[in-house]
């Protein structure tokens, strides 16, 4: 049941888009994301949809398997489609009891709805063609600017490779828990939500102990090894724009001005 | 209480990259009273098994039959007719559950409870037993792993050293009065001498209360001292399945999979290549002392 999330996962095959420097694809999706926000009617949402269908292809990762990680947020769509068809105000089209929808109610929500599912395979598709290390090397370069006005960018980009690094091990880890738990007998599933919260203390309280174990034992390994932060460090792999970066961007920039225009 | 294991087979994450079998077509029949070890190396699927056991893994296919009781009927069919037997199902489940005590590789890091007392109760209370039931049980179950209830009762298990935690989070198994009990590698981590203690009561709790108990471990040492049968595993297939002597027979069968036979088994092969002339069918240390010593008195005479 927990494998099933694959938010903040990676995807190791070889492609074009895998290959790409993680400083563009960082940039190509924090452009992909305020596009999103940008666009408004039918003819924009099918050129990001064009668009994003067309990464997805080209980066060969299995369009079902980029479609499971929205199970999660499942819900949430859901919720946010219905908040937006039941309270935009509008042309009167169905109403009852206390619930009104209109035309500009059902277009909301679909567009909302959209939106979101594209803002989460948009960011998914990010960490899906990115190892965990290019990734916060390329957060790292990308905050350097700011180490000036004291942001330690180096920190923040470790922090963010080990919480990344840790998610497959912490649900593993819950799995396991979980079903320990269950061979004495606890009761995941039924009840009521009081009876369930408390049915989750038998796994939350290893969970924390074993998150906390993990993390002093990291702690220790890294300085074992002599870390001590970013200053003065060398990097295994220097990052390098290739001609693949620049197609990248040309093509990038060519939908953001479209977006834009549209 | 027997467990039935027909043509089982489990692949983990079907249809992905990942995909992997780790069961191939499991065929097994585990009597009462049996104390078997399951050998094989990492990712052999021993873990696998021993989870489809009590029902914690659905096969991909196959069938279990504990107790008379087939904890996978109607899995086989497509996911709409499933659901005529959910309800069957999840009863016997808790029934199987019951029966069936699945000790966990490290399982003290389980552990939850302020207090020992408190943690082992937590099996039995899931079970529905009253109060002073409940208590009985922990009583028994600190018994059985050797640690004294009044001694250890209000303590906390997370100030215990490892070898003390284990076995509470073993006691927390047995208060649940399994027929069967499978621990996974629970010497694991362990120093020599916790680990002796641990196998020692497992043996005594064989012997003396008739549990079933299937032990998956690596050490040919230990299996070789308390189990009456082993089954090795290899890629998800049973390779070996007998009396640990005829087991440990087949030498170049264990290496070719990566496994050892005892050391013990080694030094006898070479003495007989010097012409020592033992039997083969010798497996643990003190068995060898007695042997040779017979051959070398014989010898002076």
């Amino acid at each position: 049941m927990l494998r099933d999330i694959t938010i903040g996962q990676y995807y190791s095959v070889d492609s074009p888009v895998h290959r790409m420097d993680p400083r563009f694809k960082i940039i190509a999706s924090m452009l992909f994301l305020v596009s999103l926000f940008l666009i408004e009617d039918m003819l924009a949402y099918l050129l990001v949809i064009a668009f994003i269908g067309a990464v997805i292809y080209k980066s060969k990762i299995p369009v079902k398997y980029v479609i499971r990680g929205l199970k999660p947020v499942f819900m949430l769509i859901i919720f946010a489609f219905l908040i937006n068809i039941f309270l935009t105000p509008g042309e009167e089209k169905v109403s009852f009891w206390i619930f009104t929808v209109s035309i500009e109610g059902i277009t909301r929500a679909f567009f909302m709805a959209f939106r979101l599912i594209l803002l989460i395979v948009g960011t998914s598709l990010l960490t899906l063609c990115t190892s965990p290390i290019e990734l916060t090397d390329g957060i790292e370069y990308l905050l350097n600017p700011m180490k000036r006005i004291g942001l330690p960018a180096h920190e923040l980009a470790m922090m963010m490779t080990i919480a990344l690094r840790f998610i497959p091990t912490l649900l593993e880890e819950t799995d396991k828990i979980m079903k320990a738990q269950m061979a004495r007998g606890a009761d995941f599933e039924s009840g009521n939500i009081m009876k369930r919260a408390k049915a989750l203390i038998p796994l939350l309280v290893p969970l924390f102990i074993s998150a906390f174990r993990r993390a002093d034992e990291l702690a220790m390994a890294m300085e074992a090894r002599c870390y001590r932060g970013g200053e003065g460090r060398t990097r295994l792999k220097v990052l390098k724009y290739t001609s693949l970066d620049a197609i990248g961007a040309g093509i990038v920039a060519v939908y953001f001005v479209a977006c834009i225009i549209v | 209480m027997s467990i039935i294991i027909k043509a089982l087979t489990h692949i983990y994450d079907k249809g992905t990259p990942n995909e992997t079998v780790a069961l191939d077509h499991i065929d097994l029949e585990i009597a009462s009273g049996e104390f078997v070890g399951l050998i094989g190396h990492t990712g052999s699927g021993k873990s696998t098994l021993i989870q489809q056991m009590n029902g914690l893994l659905k096969p991909t296919a196959g069938d279990i039959i504990v107790n008379n009781l087939e904890i996978t009927k109607g899995l086989e069919l497509p996911k709409k007719q499933r659901k005529k037997y959910a309800a069957e199902r999840k009863k016997q489940l808790i029934e199987v559950r019951k029966k069936v005590g699945l000790v966990f590789q490290y399982p003290e890091y389980q552990l939850f409870e302020e207090t020992v007392e408190k943690d082992i109760a937590f099996g039995p209370q899931n079970l529905g037993l009253v109060e002073s039931h409940v208590k009985q049980r922990v009583m028994d179950a600190m018994a059985l792993v050797g640690m004294d209830y009044e001694t250890y009762k209000d303590k906390s298990p997370f100030e215990l050293s490892g070898g003390q935690k284990r076995r509470v989070a073993i006691a927390g198994v047995l208060a649940m009065k399994p027929d069967v009990l499978i621990l996974d590698e629970p010497t694991a981590g362990l120093d020599p001498q916790g680990r002796d203690e641990i196998l020692g009561q497992l043996k005594t709790l064989h012997d003396q209360e008739q549990l079933t108990v299937i032990i998956v471990s690596h050490s040919m040492e230990d299996m070789a001292k308390i189990a009456n049968r082993l089954i090795v595993m290899n890629q998800g297939k049973v390779v070996l399945d007998g009396t640990p002597k005829d087991v440990f027979k087949e030498i170049e069968t264990l290496e070719a999979i990566g496994l050892a036979v005892p050391q013990i088994s080694y030094l006898i092969r070479a003495l007989n290549e010097k012409g020592f002339a033992l039997p083969d069918d010798i497996i643990t240390v003190q068995g060898a002392i007695d042997a040779i010593q017979n051959v070398l008195e014989k010898r002076a005479k």
